[in-house]
């Protein structure tokens, strides 16, 4: 074999899995994982494990993967990850990990992402479970939301030995990992299910359907149920849309409420009560991960699927990989184009968009080119369905109930970075909250510091 | 599991539940909604919430079948348990929570069309625990139709009920009942409407030619109520709201309506479909549209 080459993962064929929601790519097996690690320098001063906002001992876990030895190689990274399977799916290794790893100087890096992911699958079907603490503390912690933040900051308390609780507002513990990563990008009961399970072994325990902010608020958990300290990790859940005539038709959909029809609600399978629309012909509009997720989902639907963006390719946000897929199963990319309105039918369904081509202008303060409207260049195109897809942002539910909790100009919380501490004594706060909406490993990070920066208020106490 | 304490059949498709449910039961507020699911396979559904308890922990729900879903709820009796149960959403109605002395000095009405006089009655029943009156308009199509005429009469300082088709009560709508009142030198501020929403629409337009400001509460598809999806959005005045966030109730004279029921039937042939999957079961072969038996 060549050291300079990875070893091919097996994905499951392009045309085949346009028609299915089963995962798209297969892992590795033993054998390719233990070939792979062989390719590891074991660099002394390891540059990946600064590229990792967790800090997983990547040389440490991927010798043992190499020696064959996967249970050690699981508790190695359980220390510093309480979702291996998740991120070894749905990370940006490409400017994390396996963007800093020195084999890929000359070649191509170590599958640094593609081991984790065996060796977390292979722990889960050796039913091996991250160690417990030996013993409780005593001290309460609420967690406010179970996605990538709170569960991570819940299992790094669990392990020292709080007393936590996780409250979820939807009836499924996940957060984005249920109702926005799809099924065949991250399947639900095989590995987002077994993982909370994981973080509930160590203790954790879970109140689904409780909204904070209108059940209960933060000063009510703290003053009348006991909690010495919260984490909050809500996320960034209201979807923006254009402002555009016609969007308020029927047809014309939130990503969010899209893909939460169809990952949290499973609409796609048989059986399962909610409806979802994709009709013949779909345009997404945007070009982030997200986008990608509703344009796949729709495509598995049935659909003709346009991604309608409005910088070029080069700009696109979304992971390469996820862009490479898409495109792979036949989903359309009209870039450099932008909706100015969607067309509605007398029975007040969006029946196509108007479209302006677009061109990049010189270089905004973000360092971006702007795109600028191309003088009447406008077309028509058909869609039984629109599709929106430009970002979200913080929750007020929580900020707009709790006492002293400050917030900035784009609503999200604000949080200390190395230790989550917000404005309010005894509240940490982490993840899309904080930041806007970032990636599910960096919310991991943040939820990771803020269990350190309870730790220490609490042990200060 | 959120156990069904009490189940009683109200009018003919319309039923009430006592679900034990203590969270929501304790900060629960006259106008606020609750999201039901069954069980696993089943939808979230968005009902508003009809009384509550909060010492016992007891949520009242009132729904009608409309679809497949509500249908299969409907099924369920005193024993059985919803799988989920979230709440309180939304916000609750300005007139708990504005200044009590100025809301005395209202002259209110409330019209109830339908299933909407669930949520109309902890609204009535809570003003008149703190002292304010208030009259009610209840409507519905036929006599059958007709629940809470007792306890809203208890409750309310004159109750006007009225059928479409004459079979109980005064000959005619709500807005006619309105009308009637209005002739007879009957003078309100304050105006609360709920039910359908091309009822809601029709009370709005009276009570705009006759200057009464009046609340209205929207309950379009919905899927999280927190704000997340933005299936319920719809237009108020110039803005976008979304109904489970900012809502559900507002200025019934800045709705668009007509778009806001266009959006209704956003699922229409859907639910139909899985209606038919439902009562005709494995012999359902055509007739849906979309299953293909037809061909």
């Amino acid at each position: 074999m060549d050291p300079m080459v990875r070893v091919p993962v097996r994905e499951q064929d392009a045309a085949e899995r346009a028609a299915n929601f089963e995962e798209v790519c297969l892992g590795y097996n033993e054998q390719e994982a233990m070939e792979e690690a062989s390719r590891c320098l074991n660099c002394k001063n390891a540059q990946c494990v600064k590229g990792c906002p967790v800090s997983i001992n990547i040389p440490a876990f991927i010798q043992q993967v190499k020696e064959g030895n996967f249970e050690e190689a699981y508790q190695i990274i359980s220390e510093s990850s309480a979702l291996p399977a998740v991120c070894g799916r749905v990370c940006p290794q490409e400017t994390q990990c396996e963007g800093k790893c020195i084999r890929g100087i000359k070649g191509e890096p170590v599958a640094i992402g593609k081991l984790e992911r065996f060796v977390a699958d292979w722990a889960r079907e050796h039913n091996i479970k991250p160690k417990k603490a030996e013993a409780g503390n005593g001290h309460k912690v609420a967690v406010i939301g179970s996605g990538p933040a709170g569960l991570t900051c819940a299992g790094d308390l669990a392990k020292l030995g709080y007393d936590v609780t996780i409250f979820e507002a939807l009836h499924e513990a996940g957060g984005v990992l249920i109702y926005g990563i799809p099924e065949f990008r991250l399947p639900k009961s095989k590995v987002v299910a077994a993982e909370v399970e994981n973080v509930k072994s160590l203790g954790v325990k879970i109140e689904t359907n409780v909204v904070i902010g209108k059940a209960v608020t933060i000063d009510e958990l703290m003053e009348q149920e006991g909690f010495e300290a919260v984490f909050i990790g809500s996320g960034a859940g209201l979807p923006r849309f254009m402002g555009i005539p016609g969007e308020q038709a029927m047809g014309v959909f939130s990503a969010n409420e899209f893909l939460t029809r169809n990952n949290l609600m499973k609409a796609f399978e048989e059986g399962y009560d909610t409806p979802i629309k994709a009709g013949r012909k779909v345009i997404v509009v945007g070009g982030g991960n997200v986008a990608m997720d509703a344009a796949r989902t729709a495509k598995r639907l049935g659909a003709e699927v346009h991604v309608v963006y409005r910088r070029g390719e080069e700009e696109l946000p979304a992971r390469k990989e996820e862009v490479h897929h898409a495109k792979e199963e036949g989903i359309i990319f009209d870039l450099l184009q932008n909706p100015v309105e969607i067309l509605v039918d007398e029975n007040g369904a969006a029946k196509g968009c108007k479209i302006i081509k677009m061109e990049l202008g010189e270089p905004d303060e973000s360092g971006r080119r702007s795109p600028k409207e191309v003088p009447g260049s406008e077309y028509i195109m058909d869609a039984d369905t629109i599709v929106m897809s430009l970002g979200t942002s913080p929750n007020p539910l929580i900020s707009s109930t709790t006492k002293g909790l400050d917030i900035n100009r784009r609503k999200c919380i604000v949080a200390e970075e190395e230790t989550g501490a917000t404005s309010k004594a005894g509240v940490y706060a982490g993840g899309d909250a904080v930041t806007g909406a970032a990636t599910v490993i960096l919310a991991m990070g943040a939820g990771k510091a803020a269990a350190k920066g309870i730790h220490e208020y609490l042990s200060g106490k | 599991m959120y156990p069904i304490l009490k189940k009683e059949k109200l009018a003919d498709k319309i039923y009430l539940m006592d679900v034990k449910a203590e969270r929501v039961a304790k900060s629960a507020k006259p106008g606020q909604f609750v999201i039901v699911k069954m069980d696993e396979k089943g939808e979230r559904i968005p009902l508003t919430i009809c009384d509550y308890d909060a010492g016992a922990g007891i949520i009242t729900i009132v729904f009608q079948t409309v679809g497949a879903s509500t249908e299969r709820m409907a099924n369920l009796e005193a024993g059985d348990s919803f799988q989920d149960f979230v709440g309180p959403l939304g916000c609750a109605s300005d007139l708990v929570e504005d200044d009590l002395e100025e809301v005395k000095k209202k002259k209110i009405l409330f019209v109830a069309g339908g299933v909407g006089t669930a949520p109309v009655y902890p609204q009535v029943k809570w003003l008149h625990e703190h002292g304010v009156d208030c009259d009610v308009i209840m409507g519905s199509r036929t006599k059958d139709l007709l629940f809470f005429e007792d306890k809203m009469r208890e409750v309310a300082t004159n109750l006007y009920v009225t059928t479409d088709d004459g079979s109980y009560g005064f000959h005619g709508m709500g807005t006619d009942q309105l009308k009637a009142l209005y002739e007879q030198g009957v003078r309100y501020d304050h105006c609360v409407a709920i039910g359908p929403m091309i009822m809601m629409k029709f009370v709005c337009k009276l009570t705009k030619e006759l200057g009464i400001k009046t609340i209205v509460s929207m309950n379009p598809i919905m899927v999280d109520g927190t704000g997340m999806c933005g299936a319920c959005r719809l237009v108020v005045g110039d803005e976008v709201k979304f109904a489970c966030v900012d809502g559900p109730e507002f200025d019934g004279h800045l709705v668009d309506f007509d778009q806001a029921m266009k959006r209704q039937l956003q699922y229409k042939t859907e639910e139909g479909r899985a209606m038919l999957a439902l009562t005709e079961g494995d012999t359902h072969h055509g007739g849906c549209g979309h299953c293909g038996g037809d061909k």
